[in-house]
């Protein structure tokens, strides 16, 4: 599997303001991988998506996606934003919302036909949502609004799979078809990256993970990096769950 | 009555009137719904008071009172107070209300001055040009109404043409982004053609009530639909008919302006909609409350029993 990395990430600084958010980071996501990106609130998980999109411009730093810079290869990327960016009272049904991820390979001024409809229909397929198509946006649950919103992403059909925390607000029923959604995307030779929330699922959900504050602490094989020693440099004292450090994924929750 | 239904069909006046206020009411209501969706109710009024000296402005550059002229004018300097407005909000620290609230009142306060100094002026070519103020349906012709017509033709086809970019930058413009739109071309495409909307409306409804016209319509009818579509068509039909009966009233009565009447006219239907509509509405809200009051109160006979 030497193939060139999913994404890859140079040297990447951020700041809002004179405050970095993300200090001279460093990552590379094989393809293929399942990967949790973790770390306190204000850690700068979100802005490194956002980065990574080009939705927020580094101070310095480079990123490649597939071995060539994001511009050129938006085709192979989705993204899921956090559920609370957008108005859902906004007036427009569950298969609209979905539709606007084939609006990329659309492009200006080409219309929604057939087509893009049915992807669109398919992904909520894929999410167990096709018979609220046509509900409107304000009926939903949270979990539900989840869903719509990893529809938006399936019907990108991209390789790569950007997503701000999928988990979050959603009941155990939703989290597990989520789960189930994304290692059927892996399975198929892509790659997911997704912030995350829950410690004590990293292990079970992903293959990967970065842990992340403002610097990179350490990225890698979940089995190999997300040890007690990582967490307790990412996180400071306050750990909600610790692996018990001997390297395995064995979780115990030690509060404190 | 009929006396009213018999002069718009044939009157000369009463017509040109109508058709012009049905055009800037078609328009604004079309247009000011994605402004109502993207909260920036507010941007309507800031264009339409920053169009003030743009109107007097071109008419000392030109001293012709042409529409043509005017409305250029008008929309230049909306157009460059809504510019501004960008610029302060992305620049600087200052939040987007108050860089609203900044050029609405520096481009009006500059306006109203240039209006007072031209108004001073023996010549009497000047007169007529404070009708922006408030507007005056009864001055539009025939040939003013076929300038409104045509450009408000363009601004509706520009809603056809953009709608999936414009519900897209509308409802999430980062996902935009990310999917390669530029969505900032997008955002100045919009908002031209609010600009637009605003500017065919100024000699009919005036710059201080018009944005009046971008909100109202749109807000009533969101009350009735959850249909992007829907509302964009209602909002549209909204606007048309408060135009028409606003200005046909001021044509027919004398010292009636027409912006504050067209306006009220706009704001019986948001009144009504807000009142009426089915699920949004107040009446319907109270029913249903009292519905699933009566449910409990049953529920609990029920549960003691």
């Amino acid at each position: 599997m030497s193939r060139t990395p999913a994404i890859e990430v140079n040297d990447l600084t951020v700041a809002y303001r004179e405050q970095p958010v993300l200090w001279d980071v460093d990552l590379e996501v094989p393809q293929g991988v399942l990967m949790a990106i973790v770390g306190p609130n204000g850690a700068g998980k979100t802005t490194l998506i956002k980065a990574i999109l080009g939705l927020v411009k580094p101070v310095a730093g480079r990123v490649l996606v597939h071995g060539r810079p994001y511009t050129e290869q938006r085709r192979l990327v989705a993204y899921v934003p956090q559920r609370g960016t957008v108005d859902w009272d906004f007036p427009t049904s569950v298969l609209d919302v979905v539709t606007m991820g084939t609006y990329g390979r659309l492009g200006w001024l080409r219309r929604v036909g057939r087509a893009e409809r049915d992807a669109a229909l398919d992904a909520l397929d894929k999410v167990g949502m096709r018979e609220l198509a046509h509900r409107q946006i304000s009926q939903l649950s949270g979990g539900q609004q989840q869903r719509v919103f990893l529809a938006r992403a399936l019907v990108q059909d991209a390789r790569v799979y950007l997503m701000d925390e999928p988990f979050q607000g959603v009941d155990a029923k939703t989290e597990r078809a989520i789960v189930d959604v994304l290692q059927d995307l892996r399975e198929r030779g892509n790659t997911v990256v997704a912030v995350h929330h829950a410690l004590q699922t990293v292990p079970e959900y992903f293959d990967h993970v970065l842990l992340l504050n403002v610097r990179r602490i350490a990225a890698g094989p979940v089995s190999e990096v997300f040890t007690q020693e990582n967490l307790r440099a990412t996180y400071g004292g306050r750990v909600p769950y610790l692996t018990d450090g001997n390297g395995s994924d064995r979780l115990v929750a030690n509060v404190g | 009555m009929p006396q009213i239904f018999h002069d718009l069909l044939f009157d000369y006046t009463v017509r040109t009137v109508a058709l012009g206020a049905g055009v800037l009411g078609l328009v604004s209501g079309a247009l000011g719904s994605f402004a109502v969706l993207r909260r920036q109710s507010l941007l309507g009024d800031a264009i339409s008071h920053a169009a003030l000296p743009g109107i007097v402005i071109a008419f000392m550059l030109t001293g012709s009172k042409a529409p043509v002229v005017l409305v250029l004018g008008a929309a230049i300097a909306g157009w460059l107070g809504t510019l501004l407005v960008m610029t302060i909000v992305a620049r600087t620290r200052l939040p987007e209300d108050s860089a609203l609230g900044i050029v609405l009142s520096v481009f009006f306060g500059f306006g109203l001055v240039l209006l007072t100094f031209v108004q001073q002026q023996p010549d009497a070519a000047q007169a007529g040009l404070d009708r922006f103020l408030f507007g005056q349906a009864a001055t539009l012709l025939a040939s003013d109404v076929v300038v409104l017509v045509a450009l408000g033709g363009i601004a509706l086809a520009a809603v056809f043409v953009f709608w999936k970019e414009f519900k897209l930058l509308s409802f999430d413009r980062e996902f935009g982004v990310s999917l390669g739109y530029r969505m900032h071309v997008v955002d100045i495409l919009l908002t031209s053609f609010l600009v637009l909307a605003i500017v065919i409306g100024l000699q009919t409804v005036g710059v201080v009530l018009m944005s009046a016209m971008v909100v109202a319509p749109a807000v009533a009818a969101r009350q009735w639909t959850d249909s992007l579509r829907t509302m964009v068509i209602g909002a549209a039909l909204f606007g048309a008919s408060a135009g028409v009966t606003g200005s046909v009233a001021s044509a027919i009565t004398p010292d009636l302006p027409a912006g504050p009447s067209v306006v009220l006219a706009a704001s019986a239907l948001v009144l009504l909609s807000m009142t009426l509509a089915p699920r949004r509405g107040l009446v319907w809200g109270w029913i249903r409350h009292r519905r699933n009051r009566g449910r409990i109160v049953d529920g609990a006979t029920v549960a003691d029993a």
